[in-house]
């Protein structure tokens, strides 16, 4: 199974294997990671599932779809490499990918 | 809401030809009985076409999903307040103060980054400890063994006090901004103390002009971290006109003012109602956490949002045409058992209390819900340390209102403190 590197804003790591197909929102909420609270359920709608995407994995996420990027645009603390976790699903391919998370979501 | 099954309303609700079901009137909400025509509406036509005699036709969304679906695609159903705006009523158009929350991309993100700093994280660290320590002066000046107005005396004075933190309003002018709000929310229909649309626009004009001299004091001063600093400094707003500048203003003070105070009262008549909670919440406070949520969703103090499409769309299987007013009924979402397991339940430990509608979802999601949060939690925190009970002593009054979904009045009695 892929892994997810999760690392929370105080630096603390998780690494949790993901199932393919499955969204890395998921991967934090069904594995107790802290710091994404993801109230939607994965509707792209709440933002509260916010990640920083590792600037190495950046290409291999790809770029996000027009709903995401309004939910983003209204966002805190936003970034260049800012992601919603719920619209990132897990491929054979992100095996190792790494995200942070922000100071909260809110 | 009332949801026994053998309330007369419910009968008189299901009697009905569902053409002349019209979730709209205000009575509905003042005697608690909406729920009934929601439970209705949900099952036999949940995006249903009702024509009020004082706001014409218009569409109601009772599913979650539903409600969902419109909430994020903001690109069909429009917030603007210049073709409508977010409420059912409409103001007349000179009384409209335009504010990001009425408002579509781009206009809506640029100001709402201006704001969302406020309640960043760290912010609201900050602001915490000014929160528990103005809730503990008024928990501790409570009387014991003496009825007294629940909403009057907690409610009110804890979310004005919340609000004169967030402006740095001088305090002893605090209640001012109770006044305005109620300004801003009501009509001369009965909505609140407003007795013409006339004295509305000259309150809210002193309201532009006290705001504008403390705007003018910090404009000049170096930034601070309240908000009106944060509107005076960010790029995207510095600029902005009188009006927007008002509406704005008024946006936090509505925002941050009937939402939390009717959550404070709404709270603590479910626990009342649900005795077995309040047991379960005595017992182990650390289920404040979740049952702040759940109190939000259990009140949802904004019964609706309203949107006006811009073009023609289906929606649950109903052609929707351009032009025409959706209507989103929170207060009607989080009562769907599709979305809420056991919705008319007020369960305080649920695994996902958060999963609730009352903020809304998509672009115009509360900026202020964590903040909400907040001061609920704080003040939870601060009852259990006090209060063994407090208990509802008569039937609360509720507002004549199918926006702001809340209390009027709530007779308590506090019969002892701990220790
Ligand atoms: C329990 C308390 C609260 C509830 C239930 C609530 C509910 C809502 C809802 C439903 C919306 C969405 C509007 C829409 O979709 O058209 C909203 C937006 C908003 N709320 Fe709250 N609110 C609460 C507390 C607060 C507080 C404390 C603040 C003050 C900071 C606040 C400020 C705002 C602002 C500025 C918006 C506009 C966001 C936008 O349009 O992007 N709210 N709120
Ligand atoms: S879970 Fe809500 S946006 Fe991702």
């Amino acid at each position: 199974m892929p892994r997810v590197t999760y690392i929370e804003h105080g630096g603390k790591r998780h690494a949790i294997e993901v199932p393919v197909g499955d969204s890395v929102m998921r991967g934090a909420v069904y594995n107790g990671v802290p710091g994404i609270d993801a109230d939607c359920g994965g509707e792209c709608a709440c933002a509260t599932c916010h990640v920083y995407v590792d600037q190495a994995w950046l290409a291999r996420t790809g770029a996000p779809g027009d709903m995401e990027r309004s939910m983003l645009a209204c966002g805190a603390d936003t970034r260049p490499n800012s992601r919603l976790a719920c619209q990132i699903r897990v491929t054979e391919a992100l095996d190792g990918l790494v995200v942070s998370l922000p100071d909260g979501q809110h | 809401m009332h949801m026994l099954a053998d309330h007369p309303e419910r009968a008189r609700a299901w009697a009905m030809p569902l053409a002349d079901i019209d979730v709209s009137k205000g009575y509905l909400f003042e005697q608690d009985v909406v729920g009934f025509y929601f439970e209705r509406l949900r099952l036999e036509d949940p995006v249903h076409r009702a024509v009020s005699k004082r706001y014409g036709p218009y569409w109601s969304v009772t599913r979650y999903k539903d409600i969902m679906a419109v909430d994020t695609n903001h690109a069909v159903f429009s917030s603007e307040a210049r073709i409508g705006g977010i409420s059912l009523a409409e103001r007349p158009r000179a009384e409209m103060f335009p504010s990001f929350i009425a408002m579509d991309p781009p206009r809506h993100d640029e100001q709402r980054r201006a704001v969302t700093p406020m309640v960043a994280p760290a912010n609201l660290a900050m602001l915490e400890p000014t929160i528990r320590a103005r809730a503990c002066r008024i928990l501790d000046g409570l009387p014991v063994g003496a009825q007294f107005d629940w909403v009057e005396r907690v409610s009110v004075e804890l979310t004005t006090q919340m609000l004169a933190t967030l402006f740095d309003f001088p305090f002893e002018d605090r209640r001012l901004l109770t006044w305005w709000s109620d300004m801003a929310t009501g009509d001369p229909d009965g909505n609140g103390p407003v007795t013409s649309w006339e004295m509305r626009l000259a309150e809210l004009g002193k309201c532009l002009a006290y705001f504008t001299r403390l705007w003018n004091e910090r404009v000049n001063a170096p930034p601070a971290n309240d908000l009106i600093s944060m509107l005076a400094h960010a790029p995207s707003t510095r600029h902005m006109s009188p009006d927007e500048f008002l509406g704005n203003l008024i946006l936090l003070i509505v925002g941050g003012n009937d939402t939390t105070r009717n959550s404070i009262s709404g709270g603590l008549l479910a626990l009342n109602r649900h005795p077995d909670q309040y047991e379960k919440l005595r017992a182990n406070p650390a289920l404040v956490s979740s049952l702040v949520p759940e109190i939000i969703r259990w009140q949802t103090p904004l019964a609706h949002m309203r949107r006006t499409a811009l073009a023609d769309v289906e929606l649950g299987g109903k052609q929707i045409r351009k032009g025409d007013k959706v209507v989103m009924w929170y207060l009607s979402g989080n009562r769907d058992p599709e979305a809420i397991e056991e919705p008319d339940r007020f369960i305080i430990d649920r695994a996902r209390p958060r999963a609730h509608i009352a903020f809304g979802f998509g672009i115009h999601r509360c900026v202020g819900n964590r903040l909400a949060e907040l001061q609920l939690t704080v003040l939870w925190e601060e009852i259990l340390k006090r209060f063994p009970r407090i208990e509802v002593a008569g039937e609360p009054t509720r507002t004549r209102s199918n926006f702001v979904h809340g209390f009027t009045a709530m007779p308590v009695v506090i019969p002892a403190r701990i220790g």
